[in-house]
């Protein structure tokens, strides 16, 4: 672990009493900031909480939003939520699939992408629905998708 | 500050507000309406203020229902009723603003409806219209119509009052109020929540804990959501007046990671109730002190089962554990702990506001007040909807949302999501109540409703559920883990065309054991949806195995598309549109689809134009088509414009 990661850690855990229940929040935290949890960081954050290891790995790995290998530059998410789903959401990953050429919780080689899907956004009355980063499509057709892979390029 | 000041000050602003002068748009910009387009919308509305140089307030707020209306922008002028325009784009706003506001024409074509006494000529009235008309707000009173981030718009309409009369009461009579309501648990269980509150208060211990669950995990539901982004000072004064009541000093807001507005608007009003003196010592004064926080949850669906709730909070994996103790007795950090959903503590503010006697005119008997409910899937007014208890869902599925899309042929309405289970068309006067839909096998579960049409699979629902629980399972129980795995597997087989008679008892058998067998709710209800597909769609199993037919066309491995050599006009936009490079001809040969290379996703059905229909999606058939492209012999049909390479 390099010492830039171990100050940013540090930062982080600052501002923590080191109570066992702040767990979660530490590992949300530290995800945010390296875009995933590495081996190195989820020692230390053992260490400081005063956790086994098997604790820390074992809730990490429980828990669908925690990611132990890197992720892409841009996160596209396509939600299979029921409304979605019987709205041609199938449809919409198989498109972003192919244009990708990776599957769910895949990353592409050059890290550009990675590609998950999500139980529910909650924005149903418009699904079909995908999402990349922070911005939410709705009313999604595979023609769309290639809009918007273009744009974001 | 006494809150008679905070009272006035902040009805003084509302007023001042209403009776403004300047014109004011608000614009919904929960995440639906983002979804929509609407971030776009409201940088276009404020870009042309300012280059007109017209002074108007713009405020953000949440959801008002109609969400296939997204984006919605409603215009108040001096004196005049609100305007609300639908499905408004950038090039519209900067219309309505011309129109509107500098010329005074309201646009009654492009308008949704008014709000206010007097109408608009031309513009039916927002709540008369079939979708708003038959919902009582109580639970969704001020969405829409506030600006979740000011507090003071809240409280200007009757907001913490409830929370007033409360500290004025005993905490049993709280309780009692409660009780006379006749309000059930949210949540989807309806469990009478005075009955847990009680229970609670009367555990013995000093700290004590109320939780609010906010892990909206259900596929299709999003009332929390909504709630949390349009009124989230609504949720807190149900929590508070809940910990009152109870004893409690300490609260936590279990909300769900994906939700982020609605946890960014949550954590602005936990500041401003706390700057107030809601929240925090000696809350106005009185003798009652409480603390809330907010956690966020990371991606776990069993984490909305109160016991695997308070474990993720506690900052484990969140497993379910036994029941009894039940939380009331040992909960949080084994303290004793009151859960309920956030529309429940949404309804609870209601009640101490207006009364029970109030609350309880809403609904039937035993199930008194509303039910908020997310109404997607094939319905042509998909949105946010709030209906007394016992409405015939008749009257949801058509007259709230005016009917199937495309007027096709209504098949189901799936309640409670995974756990829940699919209601028939011959289940269509059934009353939407806590009971009747346990009796059909279905659920009332936490509100989504998702309705499914002719072209809907049900078996492939089936199939779609269980893969979602199977995979949600915490994987404690075996029965859940390993006998969801196994009814996954056969109904796979079933949707591919593998599938043999008796599977259809195998997953009835197994569906039965996995529920007695499971400790918590998501493996007593993970069969639910197969169970329930069987009990009505039977003969939709038996064709997909007997047949190796998908009668609805939806089941990948069972289709076909052909194109059909007496319609087809060689026009080449399918053949050049085809992903899978799947289709061959050429100018005037008829199309031929590779039916070893085609991916079935239906783009030549899509985009073969109408008037020439050439392209059949079947199941279970063979159509005849020639092996190799030939000139084209149909007839062309008549067409004004016969050049096909402009429709490209």
């Amino acid at each position: 672990m390099g010492a830039d990661i171990t100050k940013q850690l540090d930062d982080i855990l600052s501002r923590y009493n080191g109570e066992k229940s702040d767990l979660i929040p530490v590992l949300q935290e530290t995800q945010e900031s390296f875009g995933y949890l590495p081996e190195g960081v989820m020692q230390r954050i053992a260490k400081f909480l005063r956790l086994p290891e098997s604790t820390v790995y074992g809730v990490s790995t429980f828990y669908a939003q925690f990611k132990l290998t890197p992720t892409g530059k841009r996160l596209v998410k396509v939600c299979r939520g029921t409304a979605c789903h019987v709205r041609g959401a199938g449809y919409i990953l198989s498109e972003i699939e192919r244009r990708l050429g990776i599957k769910p919780g895949e990353t592409t080689s050059d890290l550009s992408y990675s590609l998950e899907t999500i139980a529910c956004f909650g924005s149903c009355a418009l699904a079909p629905v995908m999402v990349v980063d922070k911005n939410v499509y709705g009313r999604m057709t595979p023609t769309r998708v290639g809009q918007i892979m273009d744009e974001i390029k | 500050m006494t809150f008679d000041e905070i009272e006035s000050r902040a009805i003084a602003e509302w007023e001042a507000l209403e009776h403004s002068d300047k014109p004011r748009i608000l614009i919904g910009t929960a995440t639906c309406g983002r979804a929509a387009g609407a971030m776009a919308v409201l940088e276009t509305i404020n870009r042309e203020l300012k280059r007109r140089k017209i002074k108007a307030t713009v405020t953000q707020v949440g959801c008002i229902g109609p969400c296939y209306a997204e984006p919605l922008v409603n215009i108040i002028k001096s004196g005049r009723p609100h305007i609300y325009y639908a499905n408004v784009t950038p090039e519209l706003a900067a219309q309505f603003i011309e129109d509107y506001l500098v010329k005074d024409d309201p646009r009654p074509d492009l308008a949704l409806g008014t709000v206010g006494e007097d109408g608009v000529a031309g513009i039916p009235k927002l709540f008369d219209l079939p979708m708003l008309r038959s919902q009582p707000r109580i639970v969704l009173r001020n969405c829409g119509l506030i600006d979740p981030e000011n507090i003071n718009h809240y409280i200007a309409r009757d907001g913490y009052s409830g929370l007033v009369r409360a500290l004025g009461m005993k905490p049993e009579a709280v309780i009692e109020e409660v009780k006379k309501s006749g309000l059930r648990g949210r949540g989807g269980a309806g469990f009478p929540t005075s009955t847990k509150w009680e229970l609670c208060r009367k555990s013995p211990g000093t700290l004590k804990y109320v939780i609010c669950n906010a892990d909206e995990g259900d596929p299709g539901a999003f009332m929390n959501r909504s709630l949390l982004e349009g009124d989230p000072h609504s949720v807190l004064e149900g929590i508070l007046i809940g910990a009152y009541a109870i004893g409690a000093s300490e609260g936590y807001i279990y909300i769900r990671a994906e939700y982020p507005l609605a946890i960014e608007r949550l954590e602005l009003a936990l500041r401003q109730a706390t700057e107030y003196g809601l929240i925090g010592d000696n809350i106005l004064g009185s003798s009652f002190s409480f603390h809330i926080k907010i956690k966020e949850g990371a991606g776990a669906f069993v984490c909305g089962e109160e016991t695997a709730l308070m474990a993720s909070i506690e900052g484990r994996r969140g497993m379910p554990r036994a029941r009894p103790p039940f939380p009331a007795q040992a909960g949080l950090w084994g303290k004793p702990t009151n859960i309920n959903n956030t529309e429940t503590w949404g309804n609870v503010s209601a009640i101490l506001q207006k009364g029970a006697d109030w609350y309880a005119g809403f609904g039937s008997e035993g199930n008194r007040g509303t039910k908020t409910f997310s109404l997607v899937g094939k319905i042509k007014h998909t949105g946010l909807i709030e209906v007394p208890l016992g409405i015939p869902l008749q009257e949801i599925i058509y007259e709230i949302g005016e009917g199937i899309l495309k007027d096709k042929r209504f098949k189901a309405a799936q309640t409670g999501g995974p756990s829940g289970g699919c209601l028939p068309a011959s289940l269509l006067n059934l009353p939407v109540d806590y009971e009747s839909l346990t009796q059909a096998g279905s659920i009332m579960g936490s509100g989504g409703m998702v309705v499914m049409d002719e072209d809907t699979c049900m078996v492939d629902i089936a199939r779609y559920f269980l893969s979602f629980t199977q995979a949600e399972s915490c994987g404690k129980c075996v029965l859940c883990r390993l006998g969801t795995k196994q009814m996954l597997d056969i109904l796979e087989d079933i949707t591919h065309g593998r599938g043999k008679l008796e599977d259809i008892d195998r997953l009835q058998k197994l569906g039965e054991q996995v529920k007695a067998g499971s400790l918590c709710g998501l493996g007593q209800t993970a069969p639910n949806p197969v169970l329930t597909t069987i009990r009505y769609f039977r003969d939709e199993y038996e064709a997909h195995i007997n047949e190796k037919r998908c009668p609805a066309l939806t089941c990948t491995e069972l289709i076909s598309y052909y194109i059909l050599p007496d319609k087809c006009q060689g026009c080449l936009i399918c053949l050049r549109n085809c992903p899978a490079e799947a289709i061959s001809g050429g100018k005037r040969m008829v199309h031929v689809i590779d039916q070893s290379k085609c991916i079935k996703c239906g783009t030549c059905l899509d985009l073969c134009p109408t008037r020439f229909g050439a392209v059949a999606k079947v199941s279970g058939e063979k159509v005849a088509v020639p092996s190799e492209p030939i000139p084209v012999t149909a007839a062309r049909p008549d067409a004004k414009d016969s050049d096909e390479s402009s429709n490209q």
